[in-house]
């Protein structure tokens, strides 16, 4: 990538040049150390980058390395999971001289990522999503994840509290395992509030579509649904037209509050800005990223967004003390006993699926007071 | 062009009357595209030093991220693959007075059938299973286009609703069959139809890095402009475009050439589907549904639906596509960009058939009046 013309690190180079005339001896060092500080990071997504949810969630957090020392980031966004992801992660390498990427979106790893994993080795690919294992994949490519699930527990605490009807609502994409444990979460932590609350999931299909999402918000506020949350690429539809009903809000990805101050009560966040910034971290001091990153809550891989105004201070109570016993570890959302919503035992007396369990990467059930099917 | 140094009426014109004049017919449909090319590229330069950017460092952009350099190439030339076929869905019909424009749908479907006859049909040797996909994935797109014509034919049901609607049916279709028959368990967060063997991908052509569909693309585009100026089906076509009541004085099978060529247009964008499938995804799933189809429509009607024409246009397209990335980066504008430059185009080329037969430089009949 030496030969390519760069501005950013010609400049570089001159300016070392310029400081090290002394240096006969170390005629490589200069050009280390600037190779070292010339770190280009490439931020691939899939939709807008200010959606108010997953691709904001993944630009906050590319924003927050603006500011570090010799780190110079380059973003794209709508790009499809297509032959287009390919040859703009191939684009950012050969005119960017990018050599740690961040393609943010699920579908992007196979067959795009792991296309070019093979093409060019030097090159740090990293995905959000978890798919990566050893015996697959090779080492040039990691993921990263993180629990959100608990979030949207949190956000049903919240929830149980402030609903009126005792009946919430959840605008989901596609019942794949990922979406079904949020639904399952934010209904667990409302029954954790009140047994009797029960939350009607509809499934748009999409991850963004929105004018399907506006009706199934609409048709949730049609059935006297007063809280409602989402797990779509931009909940900005969701949260809006939810608010224009008088329901109260809960986030996903990122904060969503501006879109309705006084009707949002809190959100599951990603806080990627603390992952990627150690991350960079990890390779400016010369280290590698572990291939396999997870983490929760307690790590900083998630958070809260802050209480809104219209929270009780029950609710806030309650919250807190929720969020207390996450943050300890080893919580437990989906525990025994527990039925699926077709009657089938999904978890049976003392057993317990911890956030970290593998067997929630593939569930394939809605619990007990979910309304709705999973196809 | 040297049409503006022999001047008609000059009497020692260095090329004799008659060539001259079929140079200046054939001028027309050349030139004025061109020039319209050039008005909408200028006046979204225009737009972009109005916004505060420069059209230069834009346009140089533009340039060396699409064709500047041998990556470029193979940038422009991959996205260019699918986009042919795509084009291929509109332009057949529209020969024959029919505005399709719900190629997407057979896109998808073709691709959903190549990654189902993949999954059903295993331990083939992969020349036949490529080949078997390629014709399932054919055959569906024909008939759900074929369908269209049809309709068109025998219930008058207007075609470009009808295919537009057809084609969001076929994304919901794709859905269910890849979210529930088709489904590869292991496919948990991306639901999608079980990976192909190995032998059942297409690979690149030789020497650059983009795969076999642009080759297939570019034999399809000339099969159809043989087809549609040198043969007497094309012929026949073209009169049902023309007048469809003249077509049939002439006992011309009106119906059969209308379901036909439909047919042959939502074929190819089946085999589109599907050389996505085996070239680029390796399993079928929702990222099929990529909007080639639409891009397609924009590809056709820039070409005037003339088969040869769609290459050089569907190459600038992709080219444009190719660099909004580098565009978003340096220049820090927003990915939609290039789509307003492209909608520039469009509108200009649009515009410019209002144009047509208006210049008497294209007129040899009427270079003798004053």
């Amino acid at each position: 990538m030496t030969g390519k013309w760069d501005p950013q690190r010609r400049a570089v180079l001159k300016a070392g040049a310029g400081l090290a005339g002394l240096a006969a001896v170390g005629s490589v060092l200069p050009f280390r150390a600037a190779r070292a500080a010339a770190l280009t990071v490439g931020f691939i997504y899939v939709g807008p980058k200010d959606d108010y949810g997953y691709n904001q969630a993944h630009a906050e957090g590319a924003a927050a390395l603006k500011g570090m020392d010799g780190v110079t980031i380059v973003e794209e966004e709508s790009v499809p999971e297509t032959v287009d992801v390919q040859k703009t992660m191939e684009s950012m390498i050969n005119f960017d001289g990018a050599s740690l990427l961040f393609p943010t979106s699920f579908g992007y790893f196979d067959p795009h990522i792991l296309t070019l994993v093979k093409k060019y080795e030097s090159v740090r690919f990293e995905h959000c999503g978890g798919l990566w294992s050893a015996d697959k994949h090779p080492a040039n490519v990691g993921s990263y994840f993180g629990y959100i699930g608990m979030g949207q527990y949190l956000n049903g605490v919240v929830a149980g509290h402030m609903s009126k009807s005792k009946k919430i609502g959840f605008v989901a994409a596609k019942p794949i395992p990922q979406v079904l444990l949020n639904v399952n979460s934010f209904l667990l932590g409302a029954r954790s509030v009140d047994p009797e609350i029960t939350c009607q999931v509809i499934f748009t299909g999409e991850w963004s579509m929105a004018v399907k999402e506006a009706e199934a918000t609409n048709a949730l506020a049609d059935q006297g649904i007063d809280v409602v949350t989402c797990h779509v690429d931009g909940p900005k539809v969701v949260m809006e037209t939810a608010a224009g009903r008088g329901a109260y809000l809960c986030g996903y990805h990122a904060d969503q509050s501006p879109l309705a101050p006084d009707k949002y009560l809190t959100g599951a966040e990603w806080n990627w800005a603390k992952v990627y910034t150690d991350m960079i971290a990890t390779v400016q001091a010369g280290g590698t990223i572990d291939n396999f990153v997870r983490g929760g809550l307690a790590d900083g891989f998630i958070k809260m967004s802050p209480l809104g105004p219209a929270v009780s201070d029950a609710a806030r109570t309650r919250f807190e003390a929720a969020r207390a016993e996450i943050m300890k570890g080893g919580f437990a959302v989906i525990k025994g006993p527990l039925k699926d919503n077709q009657g089938n035992v999904v978890a049976t007396e003392g057993q317990a699926f911890v956030e970290t369990d593998v067997a929630l990467e593939s569930m394939n059930y809605l619990v007990e007071g979910v309304i709705g099917a999973t196809s | 062009m040297s049409l503006d140094t022999t001047l008609p009426g000059s009497g020692t014109a260095p090329i004799s009357r008659p060539v001259l004049e079929s140079l200046a017919r054939r001028a027309e449909s050349v030139l004025l595209p061109f020039g319209a090319l050039a008005v909408g590229l200028g006046a979204f330069g225009l737009f972009l030093a109005l916004v505060g950017s420069s059209p230069l460092a834009f346009y140089g952009l533009v340039y060396k991220a699409g064709f500047g350099t041998a990556f470029s190439w193979e940038n422009t030339l991959s996205r260019t693959a699918p986009l042919l076929l795509a084009a291929l869905c509109v332009a057949l019909p529209a020969r024959l007075g029919l505005v399709v424009i719900g190629g997407e749908g057979a896109i998808v479907l073709g691709g959903v059938a190549a990654g189902a006859f993949a999954m059903f049909a295993t331990g083939l040797p992969g020349g036949l299973a490529i080949a078997g996909m390629a014709l399932l994935a054919a055959a569906v797109g024909a008939v759900w286009i074929g369908a269209v014509g049809a309709m068109r034919y025998y219930r008058g049901v207007n075609e470009t609703i009808a295919s537009l609607l057809m084609a969001y049916i076929a994304i919901a279709l794709m859905n269910h069959l890849v979210e529930g028959p088709f489904r590869d368990p292991a496919s948990l967060n991306k639901p999608s139809t079980a990976p192909l063997e190995e032998a059942y991908r297409i690979g690149s052509l030789p020497g650059i890095d983009v795969h076999w569909g642009l080759a297939v693309g570019i034999i399809a585009c000339l099969v159809c402009w043989v087809v549609m100026e040198r043969t007497t089906w094309g012929f026949a076509a073209r009169i049902v475009g023309g007048n469809v009541r003249a077509a049939q004085v002439q006992g011309l099978p009106v119906g059969r050439l209308l379901i036909g060529f439909t047919a042959l247009g939502g074929g190819f964008a089946g085999l589109a589907g599907m050389i996505e499938v085996a070239a680029v995804h390796g399993s079928a799933n929702a990222s099929l549904a990529a909007g080639y189809g639409f891009t397609g429509i924009l590809i056709s009607f820039l070409a005037r639906h003339n088969a040869l024409a769609i290459i050089p246009v569907a190459v600038l397209l992709a080219g444009f596509e190719a660099s909004s990335g580098l565009v978003q980066r340096r220049l820090d504008l927003p990915d939609a960009t290039i789509l307003v430059l492209q909608g520039f185009v469009f509108v200009a080329i649009l515009l410019s058939e209002t144009l047509q037969g208006r210049f008497r430089l294209f007129r040899p009949e009427e270079w003798s009046r004053p």
